[in-house]
């Protein structure tokens, strides 16, 4: 597969949400909501949820590791899926190919010069370019001390090596390791937590787990019910449920 | 011979403009509103589900200024080299039609009386040796009275909920009892309290403490405002802040003024226009007009009026008198000129109380302005002279409504895991039985402390970035550790299981990194004295009588309430004062 230089790649296109075939054909969410189609939402959802993703931006080397690194970070457990169950890979390289990846909000003009931490980001490279190096880099690392990728380490070392980053012990050569570390988090969050149709949230997975009711936006009976937890499952914008 | 393309020329379409520009078009005036940024309507880019998805606003910044066509430099002290703030964070200025009152919360308050004239007041109770040498404390010339009717008629159109204390002098209801008399209630009573709101209600008046409903402008039943624009019943579905209401509950320009304003023939609404300056003539003491990019044609255009009004963001604000020649660049130095003098933000931290697991606190309902604080360390409603410090804060339950990616985000750190074993523990509990105190409090100006031009960054068109010279002073660390501290009893009261206070700490810089608030203050400050404020009273630049400029730049010092109230009372006085005396003589209103 051929991967383009970020810094020299055409600006992607924009995917714009919510204007796939599936939401042109089935419209609005208050249509979702009030027709009976909840079962062809679900069967929707499963195919989504079942189809292989074959990433666009991340080579297969870079998505292992994104797999290994976000599940790290956010692991199955007892409160529910982690973030390989929940899409969240998927979500990252989705992310990339839109006007975010290439940092369209952020301001990008030189000179770049380095200076406190409190006085944020001074990097000259935007989200891809940050994955791109910061991935490649890291590969360097665990090869040199390991031996391997780092897909292949067993949990507690790549936990050792997730910390080294956010700690900031461990610079990926012009990339310091928390920027890196907190590139990936964030991500990996909103992944997580982010209305299905960004590819992330598999099954509304994150909100099921916060008994965040997603696009229900309508609370005016239960403004205050002495503590009581809010009683319905998520819904997400293109009337999926739960 | 008559060239000019309008009576009046308005730059930026949020609340300051959009007031100026009913004002003026009512008083007969053509008035052509520019905005750099793009056209919004509730019907289309606010319409539901959309606008409500977490990922494309708050996260992604769809209402939020674009910063790769220009945005500030930042550093703590003089000496260090100040750079780009190149990812928002910090604070988070729109862009757009409606501005920042698109996305803005709805906390509706009135100026304290005692903060408008915050020197005078604390000379008359503490004596003038009270007040630290490099703090630049200062009154702001106009006096709540003189506002009271223009806080009143903003409250009229913006559909404020609350519950009054007094009314002509007689107490009317349970309202803050510090707050100043009111020639008249709320146009709306108070929305209700949400479970984290009422257990803090209960809470700090078992601890003494006097709880009132936070002023809100988001309609807590249907409403027509004077201009015959409608707002629905907000249902607390918690998309006001960072959000673009999708049921017109929440008071914007977008839904207050402008159905009224698009109507009348005299009014022009350019968006995507960036104005680039003011243009002066020769004498530097009259502005023939404005010079604007169209950023869809890269065409420069010149417009010529008689009157201009700045009304664009607060810093913008400060950015373009620089840039135009507007006045002297305040130096702090010599401490002479006044553009970038007095600059301010505010200090705010938030702390957090867990209920018991019984408890769910359900912090995705709510609603920007909605829920019920204290004043009781606020302004100068307590004995500040054992504490040594000038300032104060409100503490508040404000459950605005809580999205999952900004909780997840936002959980761990002081000893909680950010990720891996425990994250999601400390997560999911944090999201389903902890709320949120805020102190969110006044910030003094110093000397040390403004806005100038950066000497090596510029924008997308070639112009200097504005540079902010900005951090933390050991006064309003000590005001903010005083009344967090205040917090803890509350906490205990509300039964909490676990609480973090979180408060400013000493020697820590103001960091860019993280939210704080987007209520910053002052480089253009009315006053007086033409040695020590930009404006006059009326907000007219002191330098060129032709050019008022209207927002929270006109601050001598931040205060602890929200500042929309105050900017909107600020602006229809300064709109009064133009239509019954400048129009018909024009020139400066005060003479320096």
């Amino acid at each position: 597969m051929v991967k383009s230089d970020p810094t020299s790649a055409p600006k992607p296109r924009f995917t714009l949400p919510r204007r796939s075939v599936t939401s042109a054909l089935l419209g609005t969410t208050a249509f979702w909501l009030t027709q009976p189609s909840a079962g062809i939402s679900r069967a929707l959802a499963r195919e989504a949820a079942t189809a292989p993703y074959s990433p666009q931006f991340f080579t297969a080397a870079e998505y292992a590791f994104l797999m290994a690194a976000t599940e790290r970070l956010f692991p199955k457990d007892h409160n529910g899926p982690g973030a390989t169950e929940l899409g969240v890979p998927e979500f990252i390289d989705r992310q990339m190919q839109t006007p975010y990846g290439v940092g369209d909000n952020w301001y990008m003009s030189a000179p770049f010069q380095e200076g406190p931490a409190n006085l944020g980001y001074q990097l000259p490279l935007v989200p891809r370019a940050l994955y791109r190096q910061g991935i490649a880099s890291l590969e360097r690392y665990t090869h040199q001390q390991y031996g391997k990728n780092f897909a292949a380490l067993p949990a507690p070392t790549q936990d050792i090596i997730l910390t080294a980053l956010e700690g900031g012990s461990l610079q990926l050569e012009s990339i310091p390791g928390r920027t890196f570390f907190e590139q990936l988090r964030t991500n990996t969050l909103e992944g997580a937590f982010s209305d299905p149709l960004y590819g992330g949230n598999h099954n509304l997975g994150g909100w099921l787990m916060l008994g965040f009711p997603g696009a229900r936006a309508d609370f005016m009976d239960w403004v205050n019910q002495e503590g009581t937890a809010y009683p319905l499952p998520p819904v997400s914008l293109s009337g999926q449920t739960a | 011979m008559n060239t000019k393309n309008a009576d009046a020329i308005i730059v930026g379409a949020g609340w300051a403009g959009t007031i100026m520009a009913k004002e003026l078009t009512e008083a007969g005036l053509s008035v052509i509103v520019l905005e750099r940024g793009k056209e919004h309507t509730t019907a289309i880019e606010g319409a539901y589900p959309d606008s409500i998805d977490e990922l494309r606003g708050a996260i992604r910044k769809r209402l939020f200024q674009n910063l790769a066509k220009t945005t500030v430099t930042i550093r703590n002290t003089v000496d260090q080299t100040a750079l780009p703030y190149r990812q928002l964070a910090a604070f988070l200025p729109g862009e757009g039609v409606g501005g920042a009152g698109l996305h803005w919360s709805g906390v509706h308050f009135r100026a304290d009386p005692n903060d408008l004239r915050l020197r005078s007041a604390m000379e008359e109770r503490y004596g003038k040796n009270f007040i630290p040498k490099d703090m630049h404390l200062q009154d702001y010339g106009v006096t709540y009275e003189e506002l009271e009717p223009f806080f009143d008629k903003a409250e009229k159109v913006f559909g404020t909920s609350g519950t009054a204390y007094t009314v002509k002098g007689k107490v009317i209801g349970d309202g803050n009892v510090f707050a100043p008399d009111r020639s008249s209630d709320f146009p709306l009573p108070a929305m209700n309290d949400t479970f984290s709101a009422a257990t803090f209600r209960k809470a700090a008046h078992d601890a003494g403490y006097h709880p009132y409903s936070l002023p809100a402008a988001n309609a807590s039943q249907p409403y027509t405002n004077p201009y015959g624009c409608q707002m629905g019943p907000c249902n607390f579905c918690g998309y006001c802040s960072g959000y673009d209401c999708y049921l017109y509950s929440k008071a914007s320009p977008n839904v207050n003024i402008l159905p009224a304003l698009r109507q009348d023939k005299r009014f022009t609404l350019i968006s995507n226009a960036h104005v680039l300056r003011v243009d002066l003539d020769g004498s530097k003491t009259k502005a023939t007009g404005v010079t604007y990019l169209d950023t869809t044609t890269q065409r420069e255009t010149s417009l010529k009026a008689d009157l201009v009004i700045l009304s664009a963001f607060q810093f913008h604000n400060v950015h373009l008198m620089l840039l135009s020649g507007i006045g002297k660049p305040y130096d702090p130095v010599k401490n002479t000129g006044t553009i970038g003098r007095n600059f301010v933000y505010q200090t705010i931290t938030t702390s957090r109380v867990w209920l018991p697991e019984n408890n769910y606190t359900n912090q995705f309902i709510g609603a920007g302005g909605v829920g019920v604080a204290i004043d009781d360390f606020n302004s100068m409603n307590f004995d500040h002279g054992p504490l040594g410090f000038v300032g104060g804060s409100p503490v508040w339950v404000n459950q605005a409504g809580v999205k999952p990616i900004a909780a997840a985000v936002g959980t761990g750190g002081h000893g909680t895991p950010r990720w891996g074993k425990g994250y999601k523990d400390a997560l999911v509990d944090t999201y389903k039985h902890s709320l949120a105190i805020d102190a969110h409090g006044s910030n003094m100006a110093y000397r040390d402390v403004y806005l100038d031009l950066d000497p090596t960054w510029k924008d997308a068109y070639g112009l200097p970035l504005l540079r902010m010279t900005f951090t933390w002073k050991d006064n309003d660390i000590r005001m903010n550790q005083y009344v967090v501290n205040k917090i803890a009893p509350i906490a205990r009261a509300m039964g909490a299981t676990k609480v973090s206070l979180n408060h400013l700490e000493f020697g820590q810089p103001f960091d860019t990194r993280h939210y704080q608030t987007t209520h910053l203050g002052g480089g253009a400050i009315m006053g007086d004295n033409p040695q020590t404020s930009a404006l006059n009273r009326y907000l007219q630049s002191w330098d060129v009588s032709n050019v008022f400029v209207i927002g929270s730049n006109a601050f001598p010092q931040g205060m602890g309430y929200n500042p929309t109230g105050t900017v909107a009372a600020l602006a229809y006085w300064s709109a009064h004062h133009i239509r019954t005396t400048y129009l018909k003589s024009p020139g400066p209103m005060v003479q320096a």
